[in-house]
Parts: structure tokens; sequence; C-alpha cells
């Protein structure tokens, strides 16, 4: 299978859609633009995963894809909408790194994806081997979008846009056991850290969600 | 049995979640941890089971024991200090159930000879610690719990991609899918994989549980995590996670050193190793604040460890090292969080003359400490000779920058320890109204058990510990 084969073109669309989207979070400096993206990112895996389903014959993948369509496109964005709304952050996002920065080193981390991947899935299939590149690229971009973010809302689209490049990897592995636990498991992490941001009152204590309020905290005690 | 240990820590859980009185909590949380250890003890005395998901070895099971141990002693030393934590009614149920559900996890991490179901309970261990490290809600719980979360996510979030990209090397060769996660299976076709594939699995597994056994640089959510949460966690932190996750780093090196031309995860563990203890011997020095010292000196001791075990035969005296470390240091964590309580600060400088004020106390925190800083009669001494010795075959240059480290981490906590235990006397902070200072017996009891069996262990060395290690050795092979 290769380039001109539907599944193969299908499959890499959706990978790469997945990849652009990446680039928008890492760009994008207001929150509400910056929740659309991971909710399109989280989309275009579910329909990945499905995809993946359809083409390797595989009925689990089903699920994991429509778990991917329902939390992470619908119901986590509309979670982080609501609590951006309920502490009125419609603005833009304070960055670390600068957009033009931040380009630079997205692009300079996704061509070492590629080059790190490429030749080491040799042996494989060339979807298999493509499509690690494209997630190891989500990887690298959303730990960068979290390094680029100093604000906690930030943190958690990078940690979950991370989440979703695993996820990608892991449907491309022909009848990997266990897929849905541990997508359901890595979406619990996810979860978690949503319900932290909620409960922990982050904003009631620092009155806002600039993690750079809790560095007054850091350190011995004085 | 082997399910048992995992299965009976989530039951007991779901009734302390349940359950409203704190107190009662407190003590079905300590028996339900005594029954865990019982439970550990009697995977060595009963018939040895057979091996499905879940697998028993040389090098599982002496972690199992000291973390059914140390889980029984946190749990006894939890419930005298009850009082002082001073927990709102929800937390207490979410602390002692989270309790469990760590205990439970952290039994299943060590069991699963499946790499997914280790990761999972990895995490489930990870959230669990989070929401007992939260559990004060002040700024600077929130601070350390916040960091712990963001940082330990993203080391699991890189060790479950190292996890596929080794599946993914391993698909070619398995003609049974549903063995892909096997660590047993793995290693028997890991020989004929695609060495590409497994270097880079090597190099995620490595950072991402590396992050969770704070090893440097990865490690800087620990400090906070043990400074901020309740002493029981900062010792089951200190004492058992750190554990399994290094326990994980060496189960995935034993897959992928079987392949010749991957990348061998053992001279990235060396640098991390040496890079926490030397880092941890310079940041000894600088610590006012008695819990975030023995945080560093975790970091410390995990280096150590995996120093020893990246190195050739150095993995017996690995063994020795976490065992006993676990021993040591949570018994100085029981020691530090009843001197906190009775001198109202975590500040060092607030806790000084322990040895002449609460003589019992103060002599357990001294021995504890010393047993840290590499003295005799505990079993750290005997594991960081035994490194000197596999390091100077190894190396020579290795053992000068072994033996600089070794020296100023000891010398940084003999410091600490003249100043906690001999400093001139410092007044107990008023006894607060309503909670009894009363209970000494659940921290002096855990304290002087754990460094009798230390010693205990130092002075079996040859016998019985001796072959225990040795199987432990074996398994690495």
């Amino acid at each position: 299978m290769g380039f001109g084969h539907i599944p193969f073109d299908v499959s890499h669309a959706l990978a790469g859609g997945m990849l652009l989207m990446s680039f928008v979070l890492l760009y994008q400096r207001r929150v509400p633009g910056l929740i659309a993206a991971l909710a399109t990112q989280g989309g275009l895996l579910g329909l990945a995963a499905l995809w993946q389903g359809w083409a390797q014959g595989a009925a689990g993948l089903y699920l994991t894809g429509l778990i991917a369509l329902v939390a992470k496109a619908v119901l986590i964005p509309w979670a982080l909408s609501t609590l951006v709304r309920r502490l009125g952050m419609h603005g833009s996002v304070q960055t670390a790194l600068g957009i033009g920065p931040s380009m630079i080193a997205g692009v300079g981390l996704a061509a070492l994806a590629l080059v790190v991947a490429l030749p080491v899935a040799a042996g494989g299939s060339a979807l298999a081997q493509e499509d690690l590149a494209v997630a190891l690229s989500v990887v690298l971009l959303g730990m960068l979008v979290m390094i680029a973010r100093r604000n906690a809302i930030g943190q958690v689209v990078g940690l979950m846009s991370m989440e979703n490049g695993l996820i990608l990897a892991a449907v491309g592995v022909q009848g990997l056991p266990l897929l849905i636990e541990l997508s359901t498991a890595a979406l619990l992490l996810v979860l978690a850290l949503v319900a932290g941001v909620f409960l922990t009152g982050i904003r009631e204590r620092f009155d806002s969600l600039d993690v750079a309020f809790l560095e007054d905290h850091r350190g011995e005690r004085r | 049995m082997m399910a048992a240990l995992v299965l009976f820590p989530w039951a007991a859980a779901l009734l302390l979640a349940l359950l409203p009185g704190q107190r009662l909590s407190a003590r079905l949380n300590a028996a339900a941890s005594v029954v865990g250890l019982v439970l550990a003890v009697g995977l060595v005395l009963g018939p040895e089971p057979a091996a499905g998901l879940l697998h028993l070895d040389g090098l599982n099971l002496p972690l199992l024991l000291i973390g059914g141990f140390i889980g029984a002693t946190a749990s006894v030393y939890s419930l005298g200090a009850i009082h002082a934590e001073a927990f709102p009614p929800w937390a207490g149920r979410a602390y002692h159930a989270a309790f469990q559900i760590f205990l439970g996890a952290q039994s299943l991490a060590l069991l699963s000879d499946n790499l997914g179901v280790m990761w999972v309970a990895i995490e489930i261990a990870t959230l669990a610690s989070v929401l007992m490290v939260a559990v004060h809600r002040t700024p600077s719980a929130i601070e350390a719990a916040w960091k712990f979360f963001v940082l330990a996510g993203v080391g699991i979030a890189l060790a479950l991609f190292g996890t596929i990209v080794l599946a993914m090397a391993a698909r070619p060769l398995l003609a049974d899918p549903e063995s892909l996660l096997s660590i047993s299976a793995l290693r028997a076709v890991a020989a004929g994989a695609d060495p590409g594939l497994l270097s880079l699995a090597a190099v995620m597994l490595l950072v991402g549980y590396g992050t969770k056994a704070g090893l440097v640089p990865l490690h800087s959510w620990l400090p906070d995590a043990d400074a901020e949460g309740p002493t029981a966690i900062s010792a089951v932190l200190s004492g058992l996670l750190l554990n399994a996750a290094l326990h994980a780093i060496l189960r995935v090196g034993s897959i992928i050193g079987l392949n010749a031309e991957a990348i061998s995860p053992a001279p990235f563990l060396l640098v991390l190793g040496l890079a926490s203890l030397l880092l941890a011997s310079l940041a000894l020095w600088r610590r006012r604040d008695a819990r975030r010292l023995f945080a560093w000196s975790s970091i410390e001791h995990i280096g150590i460890a995996a120093i020893c075990f990246s190195l050739p035969g150095g993995a017996a005296p690995g063994m020795l090292h976490l065992i006993g470390h676990s021993l040591l240091k949570s018994a100085v964590f029981y020691a530090v969080g009843r001197a906190i309580i009775l001198k109202g600060s975590q500040k060092i400088a607030d806790i000084s003359g322990l040895a002449t004020s609460h003589p019992a106390l103060g002599w357990g925190l001294l021995l504890g400490i010393a047993g840290l800083a590499g003295l005799p009669p505990f079993p750290l001494l005997m594991s960081e000779i035994r490194l000197l010795v596999v390091a100077a075959i190894f190396n020579p240059w290795l053992l000068i920058l072994l033996l600089l480290g070794l020296f100023t981490a000891g010398a940084a906590l003999v410091t600490a320890l003249t100043k906690l235990c001999w400093g001139p006397e410092t007044p107990d902070a008023p006894a607060p109204a309503g909670a009894p200072m009363a209970g000494g017996w659940t921290v002096l009891g855990p304290v002087w058990l754990h460094l009798a069996v230390a010693a205990l262990l130092a002075v079996g060395l040859p016998g019985p510990m001796g072959r225990m290690l040795a199987a432990a050795a074996g398994v690495l092979q």
C-alpha cells in the first residue's frame, strides 16, 4: 500500500490535518481559538481512528474513534469553554515565547520527528512509518505548546494535544491489545487535569489562571 | 493471591470513600494496609503462582514486600497524625481512599507482565498521589500538586508513547497480537526487532518513567510534593512510587538490552543517575526546610540506585540500595513529621535539639539520617561500598565522581543531623486545643521497626537477603 491508494491517502490527510492543528495551537493567542483548534484536532483523531478501524477491519478501533469524537471534539472543549466563559478570559493569553520563535521551534521539532521516525521504521509498512512520524511531531509540538504558554489552560491544552498524538500512534499499530483501555486511561488523565482546574479553584485563590502566580509559593518556606 | 494484592486495597478504598467518620476511616485504613502486608508476605510463603497477566519473580518480590511493609507502617503513622493534619470531612475520605488506591496501583505496577497494564497502574498511582498532595488546599499544596501533575502527565504520556513504539517494533515478529505488550513475549522477540524503533522506545520510556522516578533533570516536582502533602504521603512517595518507576525502567531496559543493535539504556541511566547524585549532593547543603532536605536526599539515592543498575554486576547492590533507602527514608519522614507537629514548623532551625528534648524520637531520627548518610550499621553503607567496587572495575573516573558525590551528600546529611538532633533545644509549640498529643507509639513504633528491619537486612546480607538480591539480579540478565 502506498501513495495513490485510498486508505493510505485518507489516513495521511487526517494525520496531516492533526499536525496542522498543532501548529494552529502554537500560534493561536486567543483562548477560544485555542479550544476550537483542540476540538478540531480531537475530531480529526476520532475520524482517523474510525478510518483505521475500517481499513484494518478492527471493531475495537470504532469504539476508540467514537470515544475520541464524543470526548475530545465535544465534551472537553465544551467544558473548557464553559470554564473560560465563567472566568471571563476571552482576551489573549500571555505567551512565554513569541509567535515567530515558537513557529520556528515547531518546524524544527516536526523536522526532528521526521528525521528520527522515518529511517527507524524502515522495516514496517509505509503507513505505520509515516503515521509514527506525524504522531511523534504532534507529541513534540504538544510539549512545545505547554512550554510556550504560561497559563493553566495552555498547559492543559498542550497535554491534551500530546495525548492526541499518542492515540494517533496507537491506532496505527495493527492489532494493539488493550487499545480501548489505554486510550480511556489516557483520557482519564486529561479529564482529571481539567477537573483539577475546576476544583482547585486556582482562580479563586489567585484571581487568574496564570500559573506564574503560583511561583510565589514555590521553593523554601520563609 | 497476586490479584488479591491489587483488588483488596481497591475494595478497601471503595469502603473508605463511603465512610464519613475520620477516626474510624484512619483505623480501617491501617487495618487494610496491614492485611495488604500479610498478603504480600503470603506471596513468599505460598506456592509459586502461575504467570499470566500478573507475574512474580525475583525482581518484583522484594519491592512488593517493601511496598506492603511501608504501606502498613505509613497508615499506622497516619492514624496518629490524623488530628494534626486536621482534614475537612471530605478531604479525610478522599485521602484514605486515595491511599488505598495508591497501594493497589503500586502493587499492580510491580506485578504486571503487561506493559500497558503497568502504564495504567502507574497512571492511577500518580492520580491518587496528586490528590493526596493537594489535600490541604493551601496555595503551596496546590502549586506542588499542579507542578507534580503537569510534569508527571508529560512523563507518563511519553512513557505511553514509548510503550506503543515498543509494540510497533515487535508487531512484525509476533503472530499473536494479544501478547504484543507482554514483557515475557517482548523479551523473546527483542533480539530480532527493528533496532531503530527499539531505540526510540528506549529514549521515550526512559524520559517518561524517569520523570516519575525523580531523576535529574526531571526531578523538580519531588521536593515540592514531598514538602507539601501530608507526611505519610512523603513516605510513600519517596519509599514506593520512585521504586515502581525505576522498576518500570528496569523491565523495559531488560527487553531493549537484548537487542545488540538498539541503543542501550544503560549509559543514559548512568548519566541521569550521576546528574541526580551530584546535583542533590550540592542541593542538600542549601536546604532550610526539613522535608525538602529529605526529598533531595531521595533524589540522591534514586540516582545512586540508577547508577548501580546501569553498571555490569550492579543489579544486586542496586536492589539493596532501593530497599535500604525505602526503609530508612520512610522512618526519617515519620520522625520528622512528628517533630514538625511537636515544634509547629518545618524549618530545620526550629527543630533543633531533638535528641535531648525527645530522646526516643530524636535518636530514631539520628540513626535514620545516619543510615541515609551511608553510616553503619545500615544496608546503604554496604550497597555503596559494593557500588564503588563495581564502578572501579568499570571505569576509575566514575569512581572519583561517585566518591565526590557520596561524601558531599553524606557530609550535608551529617550536618543536618547535628542541627536537628543535637543543636540548642527549641521549645515545643503549644498543643492545639482539643487535639491530644498522645499517640506517640504510632510514630515511635514504625520508626524503630524500620530501623530494626534495616539493620537486620544488613546483618542478614550473606544469608537469605543475599539470595534474594541474587535472584533479582538474575531477572535483569
